[in-house]
C-alpha cells in the first residue's frame, strides 16, 4: 500500500516537471503554429544556470531566480533571432531549424561549461522528509517541487481563463488570424507567451538538476515526452497539458513500479528490468499514436476549425 | 545529342569519385577513409530512401531511421540464432522493414501535416525501446555481431568487396528512386504532394499510392539497415533514436529534397563535415546548427539547387 | 671492389631503413568517459595512467610514448567506433582504458581482428573470462564479479538474512547482481535493475525498498549514479535506518559528494589507498601530491596497467612486431604492482585478494578508505575454465 502512495507521488512529481515545459510548448505551439523542437535546450540552459547561479550566490533560492531570469531571457533572445524566420513556414522548416539549434546548444554548453556537465545538491533545507503518516515519509524536495508545480498549474490555469491576455491566448491558438482580426495584440502576446515558456522551462531546468544532474543533450529526452504530452492533451490547452503530463507520469511510475514484478512471473530479473523499464515507454507512445489516430485534437482540443 | 545537364554532371562526378575511394587506402595507407566511407553510402542510401517519401512525396517522417534498426537488428538476432547465410538474413530482413512499413504507413497516412511528423516519431519511438526491452539481444548495451552475412563465394569481410557492394545497392537506389520518379507513380505522389484534392478529383487513390511509397522506402531504408549492421560488426537501440531520424532529413534538405543524387551529396557533406571539422574543433555542431538554419532559409532547394537539372538553366 | 661496397652500403642502409618501421615509439590508445557527468571517472583513470608514464621517464623500456586519448561518451557504439579509429586510423600499438564492460564488449573485436593488444583498465565483463576469451584482451583490473562475491561473503560474516539487490541494467551491473548472490547465504526479497546510464533518479526503487523492508540494501552504482543514489536515500530518510553496502559506489571519486552521509560505510575492492606495499606508497604519496587528491582503485588500476605494458615492452626489447613474444611477456606480469602481488591466470584475469574497507576521516579531515580485514586470498573469477583459449 505504501508503495502505492509513494509510486503516485513519484508520478505526480515526474508529471509536473514534465508539465512545466510542456506547458511552454503548448501554448507556443497552439498560438504560433510553431514545432518547436529546441525548447528542452531552454530546459537544459535554466539547469545550467541554476548549477553555476547557485554555486556563485550560494542560494537555492536566489541562484534559482536569476537562472530563471537568464532562461526567460535567452528565451526572447532566440525568438527575436533564430524563430522568427521560421514562423509561417512549413513544419519541416520548422523541425529543421529548431533541431539546428538543438545542436548549437549542445555544443555551447560544452564550449561554456566544459563536456563534464554540472551537479546540483539538494539544498540542505530541503535535503530531509516530511512524514505523512504513521509508517510513511517522503522527501521534501520532491514534495516542494509538487507544490510549487501545482501552484504554477494554478497560476497558469487563472491567466488563460480569467485574464484578457489569457483570452487572447485562448483565441489566437483557435484561430490567430480571426483574432488579429478582431484588434488582439497577437504578435505581443506571442512574445510573451514565449518568454512565459520559456520561464517555465527554466523553472523545470532548476528543479530537475539536481534530480537528473546537469549534463549536455539533458532536454532532448524531456523534449520528446512534452510533445507526446502536448498531443494528448490538445495542442494549445494548458488544462490538456496538466491532463495528459499525469496521464504519462503515472504510466511511467506505476509502470516501473508493478511491472518488473508481473513480468517476472515469465522472465528472470533482469529480463523482467529490461522489459518493464521500455514497455512503459512503448505504452506512452501507444498512447500517442491512438490519440494522434483516433482523436488528434486531443484532449482538450483548442483548436478551432482550421 | 543533348548537352549533359550539370545535375547529370554532377552525378557522375560523385559516383567516379566514390568509385575511386579504395585507391585512398594507397595513399593514406591505412584503411580507415574506406571505412568511413563505407557508412557514408550506407547512410547516403538510407537518405535517398527518404527523399523518396519526403522529397516527392512531401511525407514529412521523423521516424524513418526506424527501418534502419529493423533491418539491422534482424540480421543481428538472425545471427544471435546461427542463421548466418545472406541468402536468408537479407531477404527477411527486408521483408521486416516492408512489414513493419506496411503497418506504420498504412496508420500514419491517415493523418495530415503536423500530426503525420509526430504519429512517425511515436513509431519510431516505440520500435526503439522495443530493441531497448530485448534483454535476450544485449538491449541498450547492443548487440555484436560477429560474422558478417555469408554469401559463398562473396566474402563481406573484405573491405573493398564490401564498399563496392554498398556503392553498387546504392547506385541502384538512385537510379530506382529516380525511375519512379518519371513514372506515373512519381507523378502522382508529386501531384498529391503539390495538390492532394486535386490529384483525388483525377480520380487516383493518392493513399494508395503514398502507402505504396512508403512501403518501398522502408524497404530499402531496411536493406541499408542490413548494410549498416554487416559494416559496424554491431546493433543497437541508438541507430534508431529520433536525432537519427532528424539527421536523415537534414540530409536529404541539405543535399536537395525531391532529386535522386541530392540526399547523396547532403549525406556526403553532412557525415564528412562531422568527420573532418571533429578534428578542426571540437565543437563542430556549434557551426553546424545556424548552417542548417541559414539553408532552411536561403537555400531551400538544396545543395543540389546550384546545379541546374537542364543544361543552360540557372 | 667498388661494387661490392656499394652492394653492403645498399643492403645495411635497406636493413637499416627497414627497421626504422617503429622510429622508437610506442602508441597507445586510450578509451574512456571524457564527457558527461562520469568525466570525472574517466579522468581519474588518465590521471593513474599519466602518473605512471612520470614515474616511468615518459618512455617503456627504449620506445618513447605516446598516448592517444579518445572519448567513448559512456556509449558502445561509440567505443567501437574511437577503438577502430585507433586501430585502423591512428594504428597503435596497443589500446587500453575502458571503464565501462558495455564499451569494453563492443570495442573487443576490432581489437582482435586488427591483431592488437586489448588492455582493459577497469571492466572486467564475464564474457571474456569464459566462452569469450582472447589472447590479446587482458584485464588489468578484475573480473566483475569477483569484487561482489567478497562483499556477499562480508554479508554473510555479518549475518545479513534479507537482502535488496539493486544495480543497473546493462552488462556489468548484470555481472556484479549476479556476484553478490553467488556467494550471499541468505534471502535475496528484492532485486531491481534501473536503466542505465540515463536513469539517475531512484524514487522508484528507494519506494520499493521501503515497502519491502530488507535488513540491507546492496547497491552497484559506479560514478555519477552513486553519489545520487546515496543522497537520495539519505533524503528518503532511509539511511539511518537499513544499512547499505555497494560495491563500485562509494568511492575516492564519490566520498567529496557524499561527506558524512558515507561515514562508516563498508564495500570491499581489490585495492585499499592504504595497502602496505613500497610501490603503493610511493603510487598513493605521488597521486596526492601530483593531483590534490586521494586515487581510487580506477587510477590505481590504470597506473598497474601502464606498468604491465611497461613490463611486456622492456621484456621483449621495444620489438613490439613479435606479437606472441610482448603476449608471453604481459602473460609474465613482471611488474610491481600497487596491490601488492599481481599474476594472471589462464584466461588473463588477475589472481588477487579481496579486502574489505570503510570509509574514514583521515587526519587532515579527508574522507578515505580503511583497510578492515582480507576477505579472500588469491581469488581467482568463476568463469575461467569455460576459456579455451586460441
Amino acid at each position: 500500500m505504501s508503495l502505492l502512495i509513494d509510486q503516485t507521488l513519484n508520478g505526480v512529481q515526474l508529471a509536473l516537471l514534465l508539465f512545466l515545459v510542456a506547458a511552454g510548448l503548448t501554448l507556443v505551439f497552439g498560438i504560433m503554429d510553431f514545432m518547436n523542437l529546441s525548447h528542452g535546450s531552454l530546459f537544459m540552459m535554466g539547469a545550467y544556470f541554476a548549477a553555476t547561479f547557485v554555486a556563485l550566490t550560494g542560494s537555492f533560492v536566489l541562484g534559482g531566480l536569476l537562472a530563471i531570469l537568464c532562461t526567460t531571457l535567452l528565451g526572447l533572445a532566440i525568438e527575436a533571432i533564430w524563430l522568427r524566420p521560421l514562423f509561417g513556414r512549413g513544419h519541416l522548416d520548422q523541425v529543421l531549424g529548431t533541431f539546428g539549434l538543438v545542436l548549437f546548444f549542445n555544443d555551447f554548453v560544452r564550449l561554456v561549461w566544459g563536456p563534464a556537465g554540472r551537479t546540483l545538491a539538494v539544498p540542505q533545507a530541503l535535503a530531509g522528509q516530511v512524514s505523512l503518516g504513521p509508517t510513511f515519509s517522503y522527501p521534501v524536495y520532491r514534495l516542494v517541487l509538487i507544490g510549487v508545480g501545482l501552484l504554477v498549474a494554478a497560476g497558469l490555469y487563472l491567466l488563460v481563463q480569467r485574464t484578457k491576455t489569457g483570452m487572447i491566448i485562448r483565441a489566437a491558438a483557435s484561430d490567430r488570424d480571426m483574432a488579429g482580426a478582431i484588434g488582439a495584440d497577437v504578435t505581443l502576446v506571442s512574445t510573451f507567451v514565449f518568454g512565459l515558456g520559456a520561464a517555465l522551462a527554466g523553472l523545470a531546468g532548476l528543479f530537475a538538476a539536481p534530480l537528473l544532474t546537469v549534463q549536455i543533450g539533458m532536454g532532448d529526452n524531456i523534449l520528446i515526452l512534452a510533445l507526446v504530452i502536448i498531443v494528448i492533451g490538445g495542442l494549445g490547452s494548458v488544462r490538456g497539458a496538466f491532463l495528459a503530463a499525469l496521464i504519462v507520469g503515472l504510466i511511467d511510475a506505476l509502470g516501473r513500479a508493478y511491472l518488473p514484478e508481473l513480468l517476472r512471473l515469465v522472465l528472470s530479473p533482469v529480463a523482467a528490468s529490461t522489459a518493464a523499464g521500455a514497455l512503459s515507454s512503448v505504452a506512452i507512445y501507444i498512447l500517442l499514436a491512438l490519440v494522434l489516430l483516433v482523436r488528434p485534437q486531443g484532449l482538450f482540443p483548442a483548436r478551432g476549425a482550421r | 545529342m543533348r548537352q549533359p545537364s550539370p545535375r547529370f554532371l554532377l552525378t557522375c562526378a560523385l559516383l567516379l569519385l566514390l568509385a575511386l575511394a579504395p585507391l585512398s587506402a594507397t595513399f593514406v595507407g591505412n584503411d580507415y577513409p574506406l571505412i568511413v566511407l563505407t557508412r557514408v553510402v550506407i547512410l547516403a542510401m538510407a537518405a535517398v530512401s527518404l527523399d523518396l517519401i519526403l522529397g516527392y512525396g512531401g511525407m514529412v517522417s521523423l521516424g524513418h531511421a526506424a527501418f534502419l534498426g529493423i533491418g539491422a537488428y534482424a540480421v543481428g538476432i538472425m545471427t544471435a540464432q546461427d542463421v548466418t547465410s545472406g541468402f536468408l538474413q537479407w531477404p527477411l530482413a527486408i521483408l521486416a522493414a516492408a512489414v513493419a512499413a506496411l503497418v506504420i504507413g498504412a496508420l500514419s497516412l491517415r493523418t495530415r501535416g503536423v500530426y503525420f511528423i509526430l504519429v512517425t516519431l511515436a513509431f519510431a519511438q516505440m520500435v526503439y525501446f522495443l530493441s531497448v526491452g530485448l534483454d535476450a539481444y544485449g538491449g541498450e548495451d547492443g548487440l555484436v555481431i560477429p560474422t558478417r552475412s555469408q554469401f559463398g563465394l562473396l566474402n563481406l569481410t573484405n573491405r573493398t568487396t564490401f564498399y563496392f557492394l554498398c556503392l553498387a545497392l546504392l547506385v541502384a537506389t538512385i537510379a530506382l528512386v529516380a525511375h519512379l520518379a518519371r513514372t506515373r507513380f512519381g507523378m502522382v505522389l508529386r501531384g498529391a504532394a503539390m495538390n492532394e484534392r486535386r490529384m483525388r478529383a483525377l480520380g487516383f487513390p493518392v493513399y494508395r499510392y503514398r502507402l505504396a511509397a512508403f512501403v518501398i522506402a522502408g524497404a530499402l531504408c531496411g536493406l541499408a539497415g542490413i548494410l549498416l549492421a554487416n559494416h559496424s560488426e554491431f546493433v543497437s537501440p541508438s541507430v534508431m533514436n529520433w536525432g537519427r531520424s532528424a539527421d536523415l532529413i537534414i540530409m536529404v534538405v541539405l543535399g536537395g529534397m525531391g532529386s535522386a543524387v541530392g540526399p547523396l551529396l547532403g549525406a556526403m557533406v553532412f557525415m564528412l563535415a562531422e568527420e573532418t571539422l571533429s578534428h578542426v574543433t571540437t565543437y563542430w555542431q556549434l557551426v553546424f546548427g545556424p548552417l542548417i538554419l541559414i539553408f532552411v532559409r536561403f537555400a531551400r532547394s538544396g545543395l543540389v539547387g546550384l546545379f541546374p537539372e537542364r543544361a543552360g538553366d540557372g | 671492389m667498388t661494387r661490392s661496397f656499394a652492394i653492403a652500403a645498399l643492403m645495411t642502409a635497406f636493413t637499416v631503413l627497414s627497421a626504422q618501421g617503429q622510429p622508437g615509439k610506442i602508441k597507445i590508445g586510450y578509451v574512456n568517459t571524457f564527457s558527461g557527468p562520469n568525466a570525472f571517472i574517466g579522468n581519474d583513470e588518465k590521471d593513474g595512467f599519466e602518473l605512471a608514464l612520470d614515474h616511468l621517464g615518459r618512455k617503456m623500456g627504449n620506445l618513447d610514448v605516446q598516448m592517444i586519448y579518445e572519448d567513448d561518451q559512456i556509449k558502445p557504439e561509440v567505443g567501437r567506433q574511437v577503438t577502430e579509429k585507433l586501430l585502423q586510423s591512428d594504428k597503435v600499438d596497443v589500446v587500453t582504458g575502458y571503464n565501462w564492460s558495455n564499451v569494453l564488449l563492443a570495442s573487443v573485436k576490432p581489437a582482435i581482428d586488427a591483431k592488437t593488444f586489448i588492455i582493459s583498465g577497469n571492466a572486467g565483463p564475464s564474457q571474456l573470462a569464459g566462452e569469450a576469451c582472447s589472447p590479446w584482451f587482458f584485464s588489468a583490473s578484475w573480473q566483475n564479479d569477483q569484487t561482489p562475491m567478497a562483499l556477499g561473503e562480508l554479508l554473510n560474516q555479518r549475518n545479513v538474512k534479507k537482502l535488496f539487490v539493486l544495480a543497473p541494467n546493462y552488462a556489468a551491473g548484470k555481472d556484479m547482481a549476479a556476484g553478490v548472490k553467488k556467494t550471499f547465504k541468505g534471502e535475496v526479497v528484492g532485486e531491481e535493475y534501473t536503466r542505465w546510464p540515463g536513469q539517475v533518479d531512484f524514487s522508484t526503487e528507494l519506494s520499493k525498498v521501503r515497502s519491502v523492508k530488507p535488513d540491507a540494501v546492496w547497491v552497484f552504482y559506479p560514478g555519477q549514479a552513486g553519489a545520487q543514489f546515496v543522497q537520495q536515500y539519505s533524503q528518503a530518510g532511509l539511511l539511518g535506518q537499513i544499512p547499505i553496502y555497494s560495491s563500485f559506489t562509494v568511492d575516492a571519486l564519490t566520498l567529496p559528494q557524499l561527506k558524512e552521509l558515507a561515514l562508516g560505510h563498508v564495500s570491499t575492492q581489490e585495492w585499499v589507498q592504504d595497502l602496505d606495499n613500497p610501490a603503493n606508497k610511493k603510487f598513493v604519496a605521488d597521486f596526492r601530491k601530483k593531483y590534490g587528491r586521494y586515487p581510487s582503485y580506477y587510477s590505481a588500476q590504470n597506473y598497474d596497467a601502464a606498468m604491465l605494458i611497461a613490463s611486456a615492452v622492456v621484456a621483449t626489447g621495444g620489438k613490439l612486431d613479435d606479437k606472441d613474444a610482448f603476449r608471453a611477456a604481459l602473460e609474465k606480469a613482471n611488474f610491481q604492482s600497487v596491490r601488492g602481488k599481481f599474476r594472471y591466470n589462464t584466461n588473463h584475469f588477475p589472481i588477487q585478494d579481496f579486502y574489505a574497507q570503510e570509509v574514514v576521516k583521515d587526519a587532515q579531515g579527508e574522507f578515505t578508505m580503511k583497510t578492515l580485514s582480507t576477505v579472500f586470498t588469491d581469488m581467482k573469477d568463476v568463469f575461467y575454465e569455460k576459456c579455451q583459449m586460441k
